[in-house]
């Protein structure tokens, strides 16, 4: 009832008012376009030939040259099947791993009573931030004095150890999971390890769905960490491959290079807009406390 | 209550929060702990050469290394380099996305279609970096890219091509742009969700006091949005500095070092020309103390305030009642 009165002076539209209103869409298209264009120039050129390209390298007519660029992509050394299924191994793994793993960290913690939880909790926090990047050389050292080198499992194992995957976890868990419902379980005779499995993980499911796309896509697109232990072409994942796209070996084929990333990003565009209204609604959960 | 309900139950399973733990610590422990120590102790040596396992310890002068880092022109230009470009992507960013955070929270004049442009706006964030540097360098190429297809034939704005990658200035730019591109949507998300927290009631009052848009925006919201605000400016300083995909992928830190960050100089000591791990590791552990002192800072300000505030209430009642207990036994 109340609200009306404050809503009053909408109705007063004049032009300021439709000029504002204007100039917010036409900014916000713009920044649309400018979100979009680098894609759709992508796409669109993947299929052109080129000399279409040399002459006019905008254009948002497609060509016909999609069957002619494909070959000349595959033609080169670029396995376009390897790097897929390799990157598809190691980011379905660690996804698993990281996600699985990081409830059962986090439900120690929330369902249970230890001496060392809070310091063990700080820890967790006060590692959260540290990137890969920076202890990077005595990882790939140690992975290599003991063979691990060349192994899609070097990348895959230690995503089990995920430490901002446990802090997401953890605070969604100490708001969603009841204790009552565990105590009546061991009531009933059921084992703490089949309480976890059995009741808590389906309960803790739209937290781990949110937190295997991110798990999944940050595995997908990692570079740094595969470009130091992988020198092996059979191991090649996603984005190393996508590196050599800018090398000699296509040199002007740009209707090829621009194939190539479409194909890398394929996968993310199907995931993003199948997923995107969970995707987004994750990273506003994960940005702030509570 | 809780607490006490709580603790009756699970003394007893005490052992299982040890338990459940085990596989996180042992990996943790395995596969970043030890690397961060290797590092460390690696930034000491003598060690470089291609898969070379093999060190000493150096004699003399142990913080050689280090020193050599810091003396190091390139390494300097790099730090420069990464600072600039993160601040030349940081400013946009967050205007831009604080101004879309006070369209789209907006209560008076709302933004029909907001979830559409939130989507397309966070897009590039999810794209692999790697295919977004190669995109960039394809976009910008000189003679016939697209964007001096767009700039000459299509628009005439300049007569001939323009060749992006050979210009310092113009090569930085894009890098920072590229960041900024894929990075406003997430943090225009960050901040509308920060908004979204605070307390209705807050608003009402302002719109019975008759405050405008813009006022309730810069008196109400921003104070509110500190703390978020800190955050976006912390983690992105982590993520910045830490800037490789891009500038490795895009022009392989040219030209002449124009784009070269700490990573890739780190990456460029460690795994081409001489291998030399030893210093590579020295500039590591510089850049982690630096990301470890902002670590700390968003540590602190991310720390349950609420939950050390009602610990430090009981402390004081135990303490109390404890005073009380030995008064009364005196007695």
């Amino acid at each position: 009832m109340a609200k009306t009165n404050y809503d009053e002076p909408k109705s007063a539209k004049g032009p300021l008012f439709y000029g504002y209103k204007v100039f917010q869409y036409v900014f916000l298209i713009f920044l649309a376009v400018m979100s979009l264009l680098p894609f759709v120039i992508m796409i669109i050129n993947a299929t052109r030939s080129r000399s279409q390209i040399e002459s006019h390298a905008i254009s948002l007519i497609p060509g016909t040259n999609l069957a002619t660029n494909w070959k000349v992509f595959t033609g080169k050394s670029f396995n376009v099947t390897t790097g897929f299924i390799n990157s598809f191994i190691v980011s379905t793994g660690a996804t698993i791993c990281s996600v699985y793993f990081s409830t059962m960290t986090a439900f120690a913690i929330v369902a249970y009573d230890w001496k060392f939880k809070k310091a063990f909790f700080a820890f967790i926090m006060a590692v959260l931030m540290i990137p890969p990047q920076v202890t990077s050389i005595g990882m790939y050292q140690f992975m290599y004095s003991i063979g691990m080198t060349n192994k899609l499992f070097a990348l895959i194992v230690p995503a089990v150890a995920a430490p901002s995957t446990v802090f997401f976890m953890r605070q969604y868990m100490s708001g969603a999971l009841p204790m009552e419902i565990l105590q009546s379980a061991r009531i009933d005779g059921a084992g703490e390890f089949r309480i976890f499995n059995q009741i808590a993980l389906p309960m803790m499911k739209p937290a781990m769905a949110t937190q295997a796309i991110f798990a999944f896509v940050s595995s997908w697109n990692n570079l740094f960490l595969p470009l130091i232990l992988l020198t092996d072409k059979k191991k090649f994942t996603m984005p190393i491959m996508v590196s050599q796209l800018n090398g000699d070996i296509y040199k002007t084929e740009y209707g090829a290079v621009y194939l190539g990333l479409t194909l890398t990003v394929l996968p993310l565009f199907v995931i993003y807009f199948l997923l995107s209204k969970y995707i987004i609604a994750g990273v506003a959960l994960g940005g702030v406390k509570e | 209550m809780k607490s006490a309900q709580s603790r009756i139950k699970s003394i007893s399973n005490a052992k299982y929060g040890y338990l459940f733990i085990i596989p996180f610590v042992l990996v943790y422990l395995i596969f970043h702990f030890y690397p961060t120590i290797y590092t460390t102790v690696l930034g000491f040596t003598d060690c470089k050469g291609l898969n070379n396992t093999e060190w000493n310890l150096l004699k003399g002068n142990i913080f050689a290394n280090y020193q050599s880092i810091l003396q190091n022109k390139s390494f300097q230009t790099a730090v420069k380099n990464t600072i600039v470009i993160w601040i030349m992507n940081f400013i946009p960013q967050i205007t831009l996305a604080m101004l879309l955070t006070a369209w789209f929270t907006a209560r008076r004049i709302t933004v029909k279609g907001q979830g559409i442009f939130k989507v397309i706006f966070y897009m590039p964030n999810i794209i692999t970096a790697a295919t977004i540097a190669i995109l960039f360098h394809a976009l910008f190429s000189y003679p016939t890219g697209p964007v001096n297809d767009l700039l000459t034939k299509r628009l005439g704005i300049l007569e001939g091509s323009y060749n992006f990658f050979i210009s310092k200035t113009a090569s930085k730019i894009i890098v920072a742009f590229i960041q900024f591109w894929t990075w406003y949507g997430y943090t225009m998300i960050i901040l509308i969700s920060g908004v979204l927290g605070i307390n209705p009631d807050i608003y009402e009052a302002a719109d019975i006091d008759g405050a405008n848009g813009v006022q309730i925006f810069f008196r109400i919201t921003i104070p509110n949005l500190k703390t978020v605000l800190l955050f976006t400016l912390v983690t992105s300083l982590i993520g910045g500095l830490n800037m490789f995909d891009i500038p490795k992928l895009y022009l392989n830190g040219g030209p002449d070092n124009s784009t070269k960050t700490a990573s890739v100089f780190i990456y460029e000591q460690a795994f081409s020309g001489k291998y030399l791990y030893n210093r590579a590791s020295a500039a590591s552990m510089l850049m982690f103390i630096v990301i470890a002192i902002c670590s700390a800072i968003l540590f602190y300000l991310m720390r349950d305030k609420d939950a050390a505030a009602l610990a430090k209430l009981k402390k004081q009642e135990r303490k109390a009642a404890a005073q009380r207990a030995k008064s009364q036994s005196w007695r």
